[in-house]
């Protein structure tokens, strides 16, 4: 038995079937990612003066991330081009390229991931804050040491980037440090989605999205890799399929280019 | 010739058990999967409903019969092991576990049963069949997306034996209710059900994909788009539905699950106190975030449960007064404004949030719009009838019975869709009742009547007739037993959500030191009981249907033809039961979807793919003039 349309275009809707899918599939994106959209203009609209951050997260590595996701954009295509023109071996390059910047993409994600993990915010019995990054290398339990951390007054103070020159080196004693009202432990915490609203939308946001990374990813490179011998027996379906990976990977970068301006400019 | 072909065919695909039942990827199969776990499902979320029937007309009292057996599964936690005041019995019903009886009520009946059977196995079945598909257009991802529906009912109802219990905090799971409700157990009954609910919706959103390219893409040669059954275009507009509705609800699902397992506060406002403590949340969530994404699903699912009803009714209705259906083309574009009009809806579950009286003045408005095409669908079946010699077959009475309870449901929402009266019915049992006449004697009425419709093309034998009968008139009866007398509950001022029936609320028996407090009526908490009893029978009836189901596969009277009901669309063209691959012959589609005595025709009944006639008839007589 075969399906109709498989792999030819119907002639009436000139598409065929797999392609009728992704879009429908990318329209149910749009909403899955509006929804979320949304729910960041919400949060931020409704945000209490003064606990909205600014600025926090690194744009030069945002910016090297969203010129490494729209190159990865250009080698689809052009591997799917080569593939229109019978270049099978130029089609295995671009892809490969792309398949590298998607994990270059995901290198330089987990880096910035790792970076929030590591900072931390500590509020002392004397009501300061202190607020910087932990320093890794410290075994002693009786102090909670920073690599490179200020000390502020008010919380409001923290949703804006430090001036780099004001950071050090700092070594706070743990009798020091607040205990929380809850009895669980002491006022320590660090950067997670736990952190605050605006960090919270943020991993969700980075994170649902470089799940789409990694599918997308497995998608072209098991079509690339293991699915190679299919260009041999049939060409045209070959084709259609990178097609199809591809326009779900412009997709994935149509959403990091959204993302990029509203969590790390705005 | 036909049963050489047929030999041919099974030679060449002979299929292993697993491969042709379990992990089938045959459109029919995987339809008739979905409609025995959507029935299974269905009777188990009646269940629940009867225990919390008991508890709501006999509160204190231990559940009779299977009180023992509710306490070995639950545990004493969640159900008393003795009766508190009203003396012996165990397994009295606990409030958290009534809760969660509402809860998993609501979910099952809603995303494990009538939407699997109404989109999933009706879908599946009859519309490739209907359109002259051999099969979907994605057959290995409509398996996939089965399986997510399984896993996802497979984890639902895991959750019911988990520390803490299943979900408690409503079907609608508001937070931050559902995130701080059961702070002891982390995972808990709440994060069960929001990984279960994130595998329907993957499942519906795969369904969905399919059902839509399936429909553009593989209608046979002729069957342009007002050739289509209406059956198909509610099945289609209900497949956009759920590919834009859900998305939104995932969403939300991935955020409270966040709020539940990482800490995050999404939903959470700042300042929350937890019975004395306050939490230890970052703050800066909103409550009413989670009702909006909530609703935005919430309200297009509404019509995601009575579309593909309609389109069964339509189906049936057309045939069995063998007229066309009066207005097709009005339906279709109402059916269409219904599904562009749902999507600005959602709000009208939130007038007492305190939203806003201008927002909620554009939700009444666009409510108010959406009840126009649902007016126009009704208004068409009801003219269809008119002048027609019907045909009283059991599926027939079934579509009968929906016309009415749809009519009563939709009429007792209007009400609810203005923002003045909401504000008194609101959260009563009025809601129960008028959600309940469209979902239960409405939609599950129309499903019962595809199910005796398309049995004999499944199985190639009828269900029993007499029996049938006895189903359905039963089944109406205590149907409006059930929730007739809720409208005047409610109307009363009876809360939905109380585990005792009512009785804090009780009037105090009148007396110098009480006069004027007002309360229930002993007539309002006294329709407890015998709602109660009308539940018990209302189960009882379902028993023939269950017998008929089963025993009419072996010994039911068998179908003369592939067309027993002499009806005109493309699935009785098949063989009976269908080939992997539908059709034996490529089809070519001619005329409308109902064609039925058409004047200066040999028979009452002109299928879809029988060519104009070349010339003039010369034989046989009009059936009327």
């Amino acid at each position: 038995m075969e399906i109709p349309y498989a792999v030819k275009a119907r002639p009436d809707t000139g598409l065929y079937n797999a392609k009728v899918g992704i879009w429908l599939f990318l329209a149910s994106e749009v909403m899955l990612f509006g929804a979320l959209f949304s729910s960041y203009i919400l949060l931020r609209v409704n945000a209490d003066p003064g606990t909205w951050p600014l600025h926090l997260l690194n744009v030069k590595l945002g910016a090297l991330n969203t010129i490494v996701l729209i190159l990865s954009s250009v080698t689809v295509v052009f591997g799917w081009a080569s593939l229109k023109m019978n270049k099978f071996g130029s089609y295995k390059i671009f892809q490969g390229i792309t398949i590298l910047c998607a994990l270059t993409f995901l290198g330089i994600k987990s880096f910035e991931y790792r970076d929030k993990f590591n900072h931390y915010e500590v509020q002392l019995k004397n009501n300061t804050i202190v607020d910087g990054h932990k320093d890794g290398g410290n075994k002693d339990t009786n102090f909670f040491a920073f690599e490179s951390a200020r000390t502020v007054t008010n919380h409001s103070e923290l949703m804006s980037p430090p001036e780099e020159s004001t950071l050090k080196e700092i070594k706070v004693p743990m009798s020091e440090i607040k205990d929380r009202a809850d009895g669980k432990g002491k006022e320590i915490e660090n950067y997670g989605p736990w952190h605050s609203s605006y960090f919270a939308i943020y991993f969700v946001l980075t994170g649902l999205h470089a799940l789409h990374v990694i599918g997308g990813m497995i998608v072209i490179f098991v079509i690339w890799g293991p699915l190679a011998k299919v260009w041999k027996t049939d060409p045209e379906r070959y084709t259609n399929r990178v097609e199809v990976s591809g326009l779900f990977w412009h997709f994935v970068d149509l959403i990091w280019i959204f993302l990029f301006p509203v969590l790390y400019l705005l | 010739m036909q049963e050489t072909s047929r030999a041919d065919e099974a030679h060449h695909e002979e299929l292993g058990f697993w491969r042709k039942y379990i992990f089938s990827t045959d459109h029919k199969v995987i339809g008739m999967q979905y409609g025995i776990t959507a029935l299974l499902f269905m009777l188990f979320g009646f269940c629940l409903m009867l225990l919390m029937r008991w508890q709501i007309a006999h509160p204190g009292e231990a559940v009779p019969l299977i009180g023992r057996l509710l306490l070995k599964v639950h545990g004493p936690d969640m159900i008393s092991a003795a009766a508190a005041d009203k003396g012996g019995g165990m397994g009295v019903i606990s409030s958290n576990l009534y809760n969660s009886y509402g809860a998993m009520h609501g979910t099952i009946m809603v995303f494990l049963a009538i939407v699997p059977l109404a989109f999933g196995a009706f879908g599946n079945f009859v519309t490739p069949l209907q359109i002259g598909a051999p099969d979907m257009a994605f057959p290995r991802v409509n398996m996939v997306s089965y399986q997510f529906y399984f896993l996802g009912g497979v984890i639902m109802l895991a959750s019911f034996f988990i520390p803490g219990g299943a979900a408690n905090s409503g079907w609608t799971s508001y937070s931050p209710l559902a995130t701080v409700g059961d702070l002891a157990h982390r995972p808990n009954g709440q994060t069960f059900w929001i990984i279960g609910m994130v595998c329907l919706i993957n499942s519906s959103l795969l369904g969905a994909v399919n059902f839509i390219t399936t429909i553009i893409q593989l209608r046979v040669k002729g069957l342009n788009w007002f050739r289509l059954p209406f059956f198909v275009w509610a099945q289609f507009v209900t497949a956009f539905l759920l590919l834009l509705a859900f998305p939104p609800l995932e969403a939300a699902g991935v955020l409270q699950l966040a709020d539940n397992l990482l800490g995050t506060s999404f939903f959470l406002p700042t300042g929350l106190v937890v019975s004395g403590t306050a939490l230890h949340v970052s703050g800066g969530g909103s409550p009413l975030l989670w009702q909006h994404l909530f609703w935005f699903l919430g309200h297009p699912e509404v019509y995601v449960l009575i579309l593909p009803a309609m389109g069964i009714v339509t189906e049936i209705i057309a045939n069995n007064t063998r007229k066309p259906i009066w207005g097709y083309r009005s339906m279709v574009y109402s059916v269409l404004v219904i599904g562009f009009l749902s999507f600005i809806v959602w709000a009208h579950h939130m007038y007492l949030t305190g939203m806003g009286t201008r927002i909620a003045t554009f939700f009444q408005t666009t409510t108010m719009m959406i009840s126009i095409p649902s007016v126009i669908i009704l208004t068409s079946l009801f003219i269809s009838l008119w002048g027609a010699s019907i045909r009283f077959t059991v599926p027939m009475l079934f579509a009968l019975g929906f016309l009415p309870m749809f009519g009563i449901g939709g009429l007792t929402g209007l009400p609810l869709g203005f923002n003045v009266s909401d504000i008194f019915l609101h959260d009563t049992y009025y809601v129960i009742a008028h959600f309940h006449y469209i979902v239960a004697p409405g939609t599950i009425f129309g499903l019962f009547a595809g199910i005796y419709y398309w049995y004999p093309k499944i199985t190639g034998r009828f269900m029993n007739e007499f029996w049938g009968r006895v189903h359905f008139g039963l089944s109406f009866i205590f149907m409006n037993a059930i929730f007739l007398p809720m409208f005047f509950q409610g109307m009363a001022g009876m809360s939905r959500r109380m585990y005792d029936g009512g009785l804090t609320y009780a009037a105090v028996p009148a007396g110098p030191a009480t006069a004027g407090i007002p309360g229930l009526s002993p007539f309002v908490l006294g329709l407890n009981g015998p709602i109660f009893i009308a539940a018990v029978c209302l189960g009882l009836s379902q028993i023939p249907f269950i017998i008929n189901f089963f025993h009419s596969i072996k010994h039911g009277r068998k179908v003369t033809s592939d067309n027993p009901w002499e009806a005109t669309t493309l699935e009785w063209q098949t063989p009976t039961p269908p080939p992997h691959g539908n059709f034996e012959k490529p089809m070519e589609v001619f005329r409308g979807p109902y064609e039925y005595s058409v004047p200066g025709e040999a028979r009452d009944f002109t299928t879809q793919n029988e060519p104009e006639q070349a010339q003039p008839l010369t034989h046989g007589n009009p059936v009327r003039s």
